[in-house]
Protein backbone atom coordinates (compact mmCIF):
# COMPACT_ATOMS: atom_id res chain seq x y z
CA UNK A 1 0.00 0.00 0.00
CA UNK A 2 1.08 3.54 -0.87
CA UNK A 3 0.91 5.40 2.51
CA UNK A 4 3.16 8.52 1.31
CA UNK A 5 0.00 8.73 -0.86
CA UNK A 6 -2.64 8.60 2.09
CA UNK A 7 -0.66 11.16 3.72
CA UNK A 8 -0.43 13.62 1.15
CA UNK A 9 -3.91 13.14 -0.20
CA UNK A 10 -5.28 12.39 3.28
CA UNK A 11 -5.67 16.57 4.38
CA UNK A 12 -8.41 16.19 0.53
CA UNK A 13 -10.07 13.54 1.98
CA UNK A 14 -10.75 14.54 5.45
CA UNK A 15 -12.17 17.78 3.75
CA UNK A 16 -14.33 15.32 1.41
CA UNK A 17 -15.66 13.29 5.00
CA UNK A 18 -16.03 16.87 6.53
CA UNK A 19 -18.86 17.93 3.89
CA UNK A 20 -20.54 14.47 4.41
CA UNK A 21 -21.20 15.20 7.95
CA UNK A 22 -22.07 18.60 7.43
CA UNK A 23 -24.31 16.97 5.08
CA UNK A 24 -25.74 14.37 7.48
CA UNK A 25 -26.18 16.90 10.07
CA UNK A 26 -28.43 19.08 7.90
CA UNK A 27 -30.29 16.66 6.01
CA UNK A 28 -31.33 14.43 9.47
CA UNK A 29 -31.92 17.43 11.09
CA UNK A 30 -34.11 18.74 8.15
CA UNK A 31 -35.82 15.54 8.04
CA UNK A 32 -36.55 15.44 11.86
CA UNK A 33 -38.09 18.85 12.05
CA UNK A 34 -39.80 18.21 8.94
CA UNK A 35 -40.68 14.50 10.00
CA UNK A 36 -42.26 15.13 13.25
CA UNK A 37 -44.05 18.21 11.76
CA UNK A 38 -45.59 15.86 9.48
CA UNK A 39 -46.23 12.83 11.83
CA UNK A 40 -48.26 15.83 14.34
CA UNK A 41 -50.15 16.56 11.36
CA UNK A 42 -51.01 13.02 10.45
CA UNK A 43 -52.17 12.07 13.66
CA UNK A 44 -53.43 14.98 15.42
CA UNK A 45 -54.29 17.33 12.94
CA UNK A 46 -57.64 17.79 11.05
CA UNK A 47 -58.63 15.61 8.05
CA UNK A 48 -57.18 18.24 5.64
CA UNK A 49 -53.61 18.83 7.73
CA UNK A 50 -53.63 14.15 7.76
CA UNK A 51 -54.14 14.57 3.87
CA UNK A 52 -51.41 17.45 2.77
CA UNK A 53 -49.07 15.62 5.38
CA UNK A 54 -49.88 12.33 3.67
CA UNK A 55 -49.72 13.11 0.14
CA UNK A 56 -46.00 14.69 0.98
CA UNK A 57 -44.71 11.83 2.65
CA UNK A 58 -46.31 9.30 -0.14
CA UNK A 59 -44.48 12.28 -3.13
CA UNK A 60 -41.00 11.96 -1.51
CA UNK A 61 -40.49 8.50 -0.67
CA UNK A 62 -41.88 7.45 -4.08
CA UNK A 63 -39.09 9.10 -6.32
CA UNK A 64 -35.51 7.55 -6.23
CA UNK A 65 -33.60 9.80 -4.37
CA UNK A 66 -31.05 10.21 -7.42
CA UNK A 67 -33.85 11.89 -9.10
CA UNK A 68 -34.72 14.03 -6.30
CA UNK A 69 -31.10 15.20 -6.78
CA UNK A 70 -30.59 15.86 -10.12
CA UNK A 71 -34.16 17.56 -9.90
CA UNK A 72 -33.61 19.89 -6.92
CA UNK A 73 -30.11 21.12 -8.47
CA UNK A 74 -31.63 22.24 -11.69
CA UNK A 75 -35.07 22.99 -10.28
CA UNK A 76 -33.71 24.89 -6.90
CA UNK A 77 -30.81 26.68 -8.73
CA UNK A 78 -32.53 28.08 -11.63
CA UNK A 79 -34.56 29.86 -8.83
CA UNK A 80 -32.20 30.53 -6.11
CA UNK A 81 -28.15 30.53 -6.17
CA UNK A 82 -27.13 27.92 -4.00
CA UNK A 83 -24.36 25.83 -3.47
CA UNK A 84 -24.29 22.37 -4.40
CA UNK A 85 -23.98 20.82 -0.47
CA UNK A 86 -27.23 22.92 0.32
CA UNK A 87 -28.94 21.01 -2.80
CA UNK A 88 -28.41 17.89 -1.47
CA UNK A 89 -28.82 19.09 2.11
CA UNK A 90 -32.77 19.86 0.99
CA UNK A 91 -33.23 17.01 -1.39
CA UNK A 92 -31.83 14.39 1.16
CA UNK A 93 -33.48 16.50 3.70
CA UNK A 94 -37.27 15.96 2.30
CA UNK A 95 -36.44 12.46 1.64
CA UNK A 96 -35.57 11.99 5.55
CA UNK A 97 -38.68 13.97 6.25
CA UNK A 98 -41.13 11.42 4.66
CA UNK A 99 -39.15 8.40 5.70
CA UNK A 100 -39.00 9.92 9.39
CA UNK A 101 -42.50 11.04 9.37
CA UNK A 102 -43.69 7.05 9.33
CA UNK A 103 -41.32 6.11 12.22
CA UNK A 104 -42.68 9.22 14.45
CA UNK A 105 -46.21 8.58 13.09
CA UNK A 106 -45.85 5.20 14.55
CA UNK A 107 -44.31 6.46 17.23
CA UNK A 108 -47.30 9.08 18.27
CA UNK A 109 -49.55 6.04 17.76
CA UNK A 110 -47.94 3.92 20.10
CA UNK A 111 -48.72 6.54 23.02
CA UNK A 112 -51.52 5.46 24.70
CA UNK A 113 -54.49 8.15 24.15
CA UNK A 114 -54.99 8.92 27.64
CA UNK A 115 -51.55 10.52 28.08
CA UNK A 116 -53.01 13.02 25.91
CA UNK A 117 -56.44 13.10 27.90
CA UNK A 118 -54.63 13.78 31.44
CA UNK A 119 -52.47 16.08 30.34
CA UNK A 120 -55.61 17.88 28.38
CA UNK A 121 -57.44 17.72 31.89
CA UNK A 122 -54.71 19.81 33.80
CA UNK A 123 -55.04 22.45 31.38
CA UNK A 124 -52.43 22.05 28.72
CA UNK A 125 -53.67 23.12 25.49
CA UNK A 126 -52.77 20.09 22.61
CA UNK A 127 -49.43 21.36 21.67
CA UNK A 128 -48.35 21.70 24.82
CA UNK A 129 -49.66 18.46 25.51
CA UNK A 130 -47.48 17.18 22.57
CA UNK A 131 -44.56 19.09 23.51
CA UNK A 132 -44.27 18.11 27.19
CA UNK A 133 -46.06 14.71 27.37
CA UNK A 134 -46.16 12.68 24.23
CA UNK A 135 -43.47 13.67 22.17
CA UNK A 136 -40.59 12.84 24.82
CA UNK A 137 -42.17 9.02 24.96
CA UNK A 138 -42.09 8.93 21.31
CA UNK A 139 -38.68 9.88 21.31
CA UNK A 140 -37.72 7.10 23.27
CA UNK A 141 -39.62 4.92 21.03
CA UNK A 142 -38.07 5.81 17.81
CA UNK A 143 -34.77 5.78 18.39
CA UNK A 144 -34.50 1.99 17.65
CA UNK A 145 -36.50 2.58 14.26
CA UNK A 146 -34.84 6.02 13.72
CA UNK A 147 -31.25 4.62 13.77
CA UNK A 148 -32.35 2.47 11.00
CA UNK A 149 -33.22 5.37 8.77
CA UNK A 150 -29.83 6.79 9.48
CA UNK A 151 -27.98 4.12 8.20
CA UNK A 152 -29.67 4.38 5.01
CA UNK A 153 -29.34 7.44 4.69
CA UNK A 154 -26.11 8.28 5.83
CA UNK A 155 -24.85 5.71 2.91
CA UNK A 156 -26.78 8.03 0.19
CA UNK A 157 -24.94 11.06 0.63
CA UNK A 158 -22.36 9.19 -1.55
CA UNK A 159 -25.33 10.59 -4.21
CA UNK A 160 -24.63 13.82 -3.81
CA UNK A 161 -21.18 13.41 -6.30
CA UNK A 162 -24.04 13.14 -9.18
CA UNK A 163 -24.43 16.75 -8.55
CA UNK A 164 -20.99 17.64 -8.15
CA UNK A 165 -20.96 17.93 -4.31
CA UNK A 166 -17.01 17.92 -3.26
CA UNK A 167 -17.80 14.94 -0.56
CA UNK A 168 -15.66 12.19 0.08
CA UNK A 169 -16.06 10.00 -2.67
CA UNK A 170 -15.64 12.67 -5.13
CA UNK A 171 -12.75 13.66 -3.93
CA UNK A 172 -10.84 10.20 -3.76
CA UNK A 173 -11.67 9.93 -8.20
CA UNK A 174 -9.86 13.14 -8.34
CA UNK A 175 -7.24 11.76 -6.53
CA UNK A 176 -6.99 8.50 -8.73
CA UNK A 177 -7.44 10.30 -11.71
CA UNK A 178 -4.67 13.10 -10.99
CA UNK A 179 -2.12 10.05 -9.52
CA UNK A 180 -3.10 8.10 -11.96
CA UNK A 181 -4.17 4.87 -9.95
CA UNK A 182 -4.11 3.73 -6.16
CA UNK A 183 -8.12 3.21 -6.89
CA UNK A 184 -8.08 0.54 -4.90
CA UNK A 185 -6.58 2.02 -1.23
CA UNK A 186 -9.19 5.22 -2.10
CA UNK A 187 -11.93 3.57 -2.35
CA UNK A 188 -11.31 1.43 0.27
CA UNK A 189 -10.63 4.56 2.46
CA UNK A 190 -14.17 6.09 0.99
CA UNK A 191 -15.56 2.74 2.27
CA UNK A 192 -13.87 3.19 5.46
CA UNK A 193 -14.59 6.13 6.54
CA UNK A 194 -18.44 5.69 5.70
CA UNK A 195 -18.40 2.66 7.85
CA UNK A 196 -16.66 4.44 10.60
CA UNK A 197 -19.65 7.09 10.28
CA UNK A 198 -22.31 4.85 10.50
CA UNK A 199 -21.26 2.85 13.23
CA UNK A 200 -20.29 6.03 15.25
CA UNK A 201 -23.62 7.31 14.54
CA UNK A 202 -25.23 4.10 15.91
CA UNK A 203 -22.91 4.10 19.02
CA UNK A 204 -24.35 7.75 20.11
CA UNK A 205 -27.70 6.59 19.54
CA UNK A 206 -27.73 3.47 21.69
CA UNK A 207 -25.93 6.10 24.60
CA UNK A 208 -28.52 8.61 23.58
CA UNK A 209 -30.86 5.60 24.60
CA UNK A 210 -29.09 4.10 27.24
CA UNK A 211 -29.44 8.03 28.66
CA UNK A 212 -32.99 8.70 28.14
CA UNK A 213 -34.03 5.32 29.56
CA UNK A 214 -36.66 5.22 32.22
CA UNK A 215 -38.25 2.61 33.91
CA UNK A 216 -40.83 1.64 31.42
CA UNK A 217 -39.20 2.59 28.38
CA UNK A 218 -36.42 0.11 28.17
CA UNK A 219 -34.34 0.48 25.00
CA UNK A 220 -33.32 -2.50 22.71
CA UNK A 221 -31.08 -3.81 25.09
CA UNK A 222 -26.95 -3.26 24.72
CA UNK A 223 -24.46 -4.38 22.15
CA UNK B 1 -74.87 28.42 49.28
CA UNK B 2 -73.92 29.03 46.26
CA UNK B 3 -73.45 26.21 43.41
CA UNK B 4 -70.10 25.55 41.82
CA UNK B 5 -71.16 23.10 39.24
CA UNK B 6 -74.00 23.35 37.14
CA UNK B 7 -74.95 21.14 34.34
CA UNK B 8 -78.13 21.80 32.28
CA UNK B 9 -79.32 19.35 29.49
CA UNK B 10 -76.16 17.73 28.63
CA UNK B 11 -76.46 15.80 25.57
CA UNK B 12 -74.08 13.90 23.77
CA UNK B 13 -74.54 11.69 20.70
CA UNK B 14 -71.64 9.25 19.04
CA UNK B 15 -72.34 8.58 15.48
CA UNK B 16 -76.15 7.11 15.72
CA UNK B 17 -75.94 6.28 19.24
CA UNK B 18 -77.31 8.89 21.37
CA UNK B 19 -75.40 8.46 24.86
CA UNK B 20 -76.50 11.32 26.50
CA UNK B 21 -79.89 12.54 26.44
CA UNK B 22 -80.33 15.57 28.81
CA UNK B 23 -78.49 15.11 32.00
CA UNK B 24 -78.75 17.61 34.85
CA UNK B 25 -77.58 18.38 37.70
CA UNK B 26 -75.44 20.94 40.54
CA UNK B 27 -72.94 20.05 43.42
CA UNK B 28 -72.65 22.60 46.22
CA UNK B 29 -69.40 23.90 47.28
CA UNK B 30 -67.86 21.00 49.39
CA UNK B 31 -70.09 18.52 48.19
CA UNK B 32 -69.89 15.04 47.03
CA UNK B 33 -71.75 13.30 44.72
CA UNK B 34 -71.53 9.67 43.17
CA UNK B 35 -73.07 8.49 40.21
CA UNK B 36 -73.89 4.84 39.43
CA UNK B 37 -75.15 2.83 37.13
CA UNK B 38 -75.16 0.18 34.74
CA UNK B 39 -72.23 0.35 31.95
CA UNK B 40 -72.68 1.98 28.62
CA UNK B 41 -74.81 4.11 30.64
CA UNK B 42 -72.91 7.60 29.77
CA UNK B 43 -71.71 8.27 33.34
CA UNK B 44 -68.38 8.44 32.01
CA UNK B 45 -68.80 10.48 28.95
CA UNK B 46 -71.34 12.68 31.13
CA UNK B 47 -67.57 13.62 33.24
CA UNK B 48 -65.76 13.81 29.72
CA UNK B 49 -68.48 16.53 29.06
CA UNK B 50 -67.91 18.48 31.95
CA UNK B 51 -64.30 19.48 31.49
CA UNK B 52 -65.00 19.15 27.64
CA UNK B 53 -62.55 16.18 26.95
CA UNK B 54 -65.95 15.10 24.92
CA UNK B 55 -67.53 18.06 24.39
CA UNK B 56 -71.57 17.69 24.88
CA UNK B 57 -73.65 18.39 21.68
CA UNK B 58 -76.17 20.20 23.91
CA UNK B 59 -76.88 21.75 27.30
CA UNK B 60 -74.61 23.74 29.52
CA UNK B 61 -71.69 23.37 32.21
CA UNK B 62 -71.35 25.98 34.79
CA UNK B 63 -68.31 26.28 36.96
CA UNK B 64 -68.73 29.43 39.63
CA UNK B 65 -70.77 31.41 37.55
CA UNK B 66 -68.68 30.31 34.16
CA UNK B 67 -70.31 28.91 31.31
CA UNK B 68 -67.69 26.27 30.39
CA UNK B 69 -69.52 25.07 27.41
CA UNK B 70 -69.35 29.43 25.63
CA UNK B 71 -67.10 29.00 22.70
CA UNK B 72 -65.54 32.20 24.10
CA UNK B 73 -64.93 30.52 27.23
CA UNK B 74 -60.65 29.69 28.23
CA UNK B 75 -60.58 25.95 28.32
CA UNK B 76 -57.53 25.68 29.40
CA UNK B 77 -57.90 28.01 32.33
CA UNK B 78 -61.29 26.02 32.93
CA UNK B 79 -59.84 22.35 33.27
CA UNK B 80 -56.75 23.69 35.65
CA UNK B 81 -59.88 23.91 37.99
CA UNK B 82 -61.62 20.51 37.13
CA UNK B 83 -59.98 18.13 38.44
CA UNK B 84 -59.80 14.57 36.64
CA UNK B 85 -58.77 11.56 37.75
CA UNK B 86 -58.92 8.43 35.21
CA UNK B 87 -60.15 5.16 35.60
CA UNK B 88 -56.48 3.82 34.53
CA UNK B 89 -54.40 6.24 36.06
CA UNK B 90 -52.86 8.16 33.12
CA UNK B 91 -49.96 9.11 34.31
CA UNK B 92 -47.30 10.30 32.47
CA UNK B 93 -45.28 7.43 32.25
CA UNK B 94 -42.03 8.94 31.53
CA UNK B 95 -42.11 10.92 34.54
CA UNK B 96 -41.58 10.25 38.15
CA UNK B 97 -44.06 10.36 40.69
CA UNK B 98 -43.16 13.75 41.82
CA UNK B 99 -42.70 15.28 38.33
CA UNK B 100 -46.01 13.70 36.91
CA UNK B 101 -47.76 16.18 39.96
CA UNK B 102 -45.43 19.48 39.61
CA UNK B 103 -45.24 18.90 35.80
CA UNK B 104 -49.19 20.66 35.47
CA UNK B 105 -47.63 23.66 38.19
CA UNK B 106 -44.55 24.21 36.32
CA UNK B 107 -45.41 24.34 32.13
CA UNK B 108 -49.39 25.00 32.80
CA UNK B 109 -49.49 27.59 36.26
CA UNK B 110 -45.67 28.53 35.30
CA UNK B 111 -44.36 29.08 38.22
CA UNK B 112 -40.91 28.25 39.58
CA UNK B 113 -39.28 24.41 39.06
CA UNK B 114 -38.52 24.25 42.61
CA UNK B 115 -42.07 25.90 43.71
CA UNK B 116 -43.36 23.10 41.67
CA UNK B 117 -41.75 20.33 42.87
CA UNK B 118 -41.93 22.02 46.83
CA UNK B 119 -46.10 21.98 46.24
CA UNK B 120 -45.64 18.50 43.89
CA UNK B 121 -44.34 16.81 47.14
CA UNK B 122 -46.68 18.39 49.48
CA UNK B 123 -49.59 17.35 47.19
CA UNK B 124 -47.70 14.02 47.51
CA UNK B 125 -47.82 13.60 50.83
CA UNK B 126 -51.72 14.56 51.15
CA UNK B 127 -52.22 10.95 49.10
CA UNK B 128 -49.51 8.92 51.97
CA UNK B 129 -46.91 8.33 48.84
CA UNK B 130 -44.02 10.98 49.08
CA UNK B 131 -41.49 8.55 49.69
CA UNK B 132 -41.93 7.25 46.13
CA UNK B 133 -41.61 10.73 44.85
CA UNK B 134 -38.59 9.66 42.57
CA UNK B 135 -40.24 6.40 41.36
CA UNK B 136 -41.90 6.03 37.96
CA UNK B 137 -45.11 4.80 36.79
CA UNK B 138 -43.67 1.27 35.89
CA UNK B 139 -42.64 1.13 39.13
CA UNK B 140 -45.44 1.49 41.22
CA UNK B 141 -48.85 -0.74 42.31
CA UNK B 142 -52.11 0.47 40.73
CA UNK B 143 -53.27 1.52 44.04
CA UNK B 144 -49.97 3.77 44.20
CA UNK B 145 -50.15 4.95 40.75
CA UNK B 146 -53.87 6.01 41.30
CA UNK B 147 -53.19 7.54 44.25
CA UNK B 148 -49.93 9.58 42.49
CA UNK B 149 -53.24 10.48 40.06
CA UNK B 150 -55.42 11.98 42.70
CA UNK B 151 -52.34 14.34 44.05
CA UNK B 152 -51.53 14.90 39.88
CA UNK B 153 -55.30 16.37 40.14
CA UNK B 154 -55.31 18.01 43.88
CA UNK B 155 -51.61 19.74 43.27
CA UNK B 156 -53.98 22.44 40.43
CA UNK B 157 -55.95 23.38 43.68
CA UNK B 158 -58.90 22.53 41.71
CA UNK B 159 -62.62 23.76 42.45
CA UNK B 160 -64.02 20.41 41.79
CA UNK B 161 -62.59 16.99 40.92
CA UNK B 162 -64.51 14.51 38.78
CA UNK B 163 -63.33 10.44 39.65
CA UNK B 164 -63.86 8.08 36.71
CA UNK B 165 -64.24 4.63 38.21
CA UNK B 166 -61.22 5.69 40.49
CA UNK B 167 -61.22 1.97 41.57
CA UNK B 168 -62.21 -0.62 38.93
CA UNK B 169 -59.06 -1.11 37.30
CA UNK B 170 -57.24 -2.06 40.70
CA UNK B 171 -56.99 -5.39 42.13
CA UNK B 172 -59.37 -5.73 45.44
CA UNK B 173 -56.25 -5.79 47.79
CA UNK B 174 -55.03 -2.66 46.45
CA UNK B 175 -59.18 -0.90 46.52
CA UNK B 176 -58.99 0.23 49.97
CA UNK B 177 -55.68 2.54 49.49
CA UNK B 178 -57.48 4.81 47.25
CA UNK B 179 -60.72 5.04 48.64
CA UNK B 180 -58.90 5.63 51.58
CA UNK B 181 -57.43 9.17 50.21
CA UNK B 182 -60.49 9.72 47.96
CA UNK B 183 -62.34 9.52 51.57
CA UNK B 184 -59.75 12.06 53.29
CA UNK B 185 -60.09 14.34 50.06
CA UNK B 186 -63.76 14.65 50.44
CA UNK B 187 -63.45 15.08 54.47
CA UNK B 188 -61.35 17.79 53.70
CA UNK B 189 -63.77 19.78 52.27
CA UNK B 190 -63.00 19.17 48.17
CA UNK B 191 -66.28 19.14 46.32
CA UNK B 192 -66.71 16.00 44.37
CA UNK B 193 -68.33 14.33 41.43
CA UNK B 194 -67.42 10.52 41.15
CA UNK B 195 -68.72 7.20 38.91
CA UNK B 196 -68.14 4.60 41.02
CA UNK B 197 -69.79 1.35 42.19
CA UNK B 198 -67.69 1.20 45.87
CA UNK B 199 -70.93 1.72 47.69
CA UNK B 200 -69.15 2.06 51.00
CA UNK B 201 -67.52 5.53 49.90
CA UNK B 202 -70.76 6.54 48.41
CA UNK B 203 -72.54 5.80 51.84
CA UNK B 204 -69.86 7.20 53.93
CA UNK B 205 -68.74 10.33 51.81
CA UNK B 206 -71.66 11.28 49.17
CA UNK B 207 -74.43 13.56 50.33
CA UNK B 208 -76.53 12.48 47.09
CA UNK B 209 -76.80 9.18 45.17
CA UNK B 210 -77.42 9.26 41.49
CA UNK B 211 -78.35 6.66 39.25
CA UNK B 212 -77.93 6.78 35.84
CA UNK B 213 -79.32 4.72 32.91
CA UNK B 214 -79.40 5.06 29.40
CA UNK B 215 -78.01 8.39 29.16
CA UNK B 216 -80.42 10.21 31.84
CA UNK B 217 -81.15 10.49 35.68
CA UNK B 218 -83.61 8.26 36.95
CA UNK B 219 -83.59 8.46 40.56
CA UNK B 220 -81.82 10.56 43.16
CA UNK B 221 -81.33 11.06 46.47
CA UNK B 222 -79.62 10.88 49.80
CA UNK B 223 -77.63 7.65 50.23
CA UNK B 224 -80.08 6.59 53.55
CA UNK B 225 -83.09 6.92 51.58
CA UNK B 226 -81.43 5.85 48.62
CA UNK B 227 -80.39 2.10 49.53
CA UNK B 228 -82.84 1.41 52.13
CA UNK B 229 -86.33 2.49 49.94
CA UNK B 230 -85.58 3.50 46.67
CA UNK B 231 -88.35 4.43 44.65
CA UNK B 232 -87.57 2.95 41.15
CA UNK B 233 -88.00 -0.92 40.38
CA UNK B 234 -85.18 -0.60 37.94
CA UNK B 235 -83.08 0.86 40.71
CA UNK B 236 -83.74 -1.90 43.41
CA UNK B 237 -83.11 -4.76 40.90
CA UNK B 238 -79.56 -2.89 40.29
CA UNK B 239 -78.70 -1.82 43.49
CA UNK B 240 -79.45 -5.63 44.15
CA UNK B 241 -77.29 -6.68 41.50
CA UNK B 242 -74.10 -4.52 43.10
CA UNK B 243 -74.74 -5.50 46.47
CA UNK B 244 -73.78 -9.23 45.14
CA UNK B 245 -70.84 -7.76 43.61
CA UNK B 246 -69.09 -5.52 45.57
CA UNK B 247 -71.05 -6.81 49.19
CA UNK B 248 -73.54 -4.95 51.25
CA UNK B 249 -73.27 -1.21 51.20
CA UNK B 250 -73.18 -1.27 55.22
CA UNK B 251 -69.99 -2.84 56.19
CA UNK B 252 -67.66 -1.03 53.29
CA UNK B 253 -65.60 1.84 54.41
Amino acid sequence: MNLGLLAREGPSLAQGALVVIKIAAGHLTLGLIGGITLAIMQVYGGRFASSISDIIQKIFRSIPVLVLLIMAYFGLTRLVEMPAIIVAIIALGVRSMAYQSQVFRGGFKAVDPGQMESALSIGMTKLESIRFIILPQVLRKVIGPWSNIFNMEVKDISLAYAIGVLEILKRGRYIIRYTHGNSLLIYLSVALFYFLLARAGNTILYRLEALLRVPGFEGRGDS
Amino acid sequence: MQDILVTKNIHRSFGALEVLKGVSLSLQKGETKVIIGPSGTGKSTFLRCINQLTPPDKGEVWLEGIEVTNPKTDIYKIRQQIGMVFQHFNLFNHLSALNNVSVGLHRVKKLEKNEAKRMGLEALDRVGIRDKADSYPAELSGGQQQRVGIARALAMNPKVVLFDEPTSALDPELIGEVLEVMIKVAEEGMTILAVTHEMGFARSCAEEIIFMEKGRILEQGDPEKFFTEPEQERTKEFLHKITELYGNSKEGG
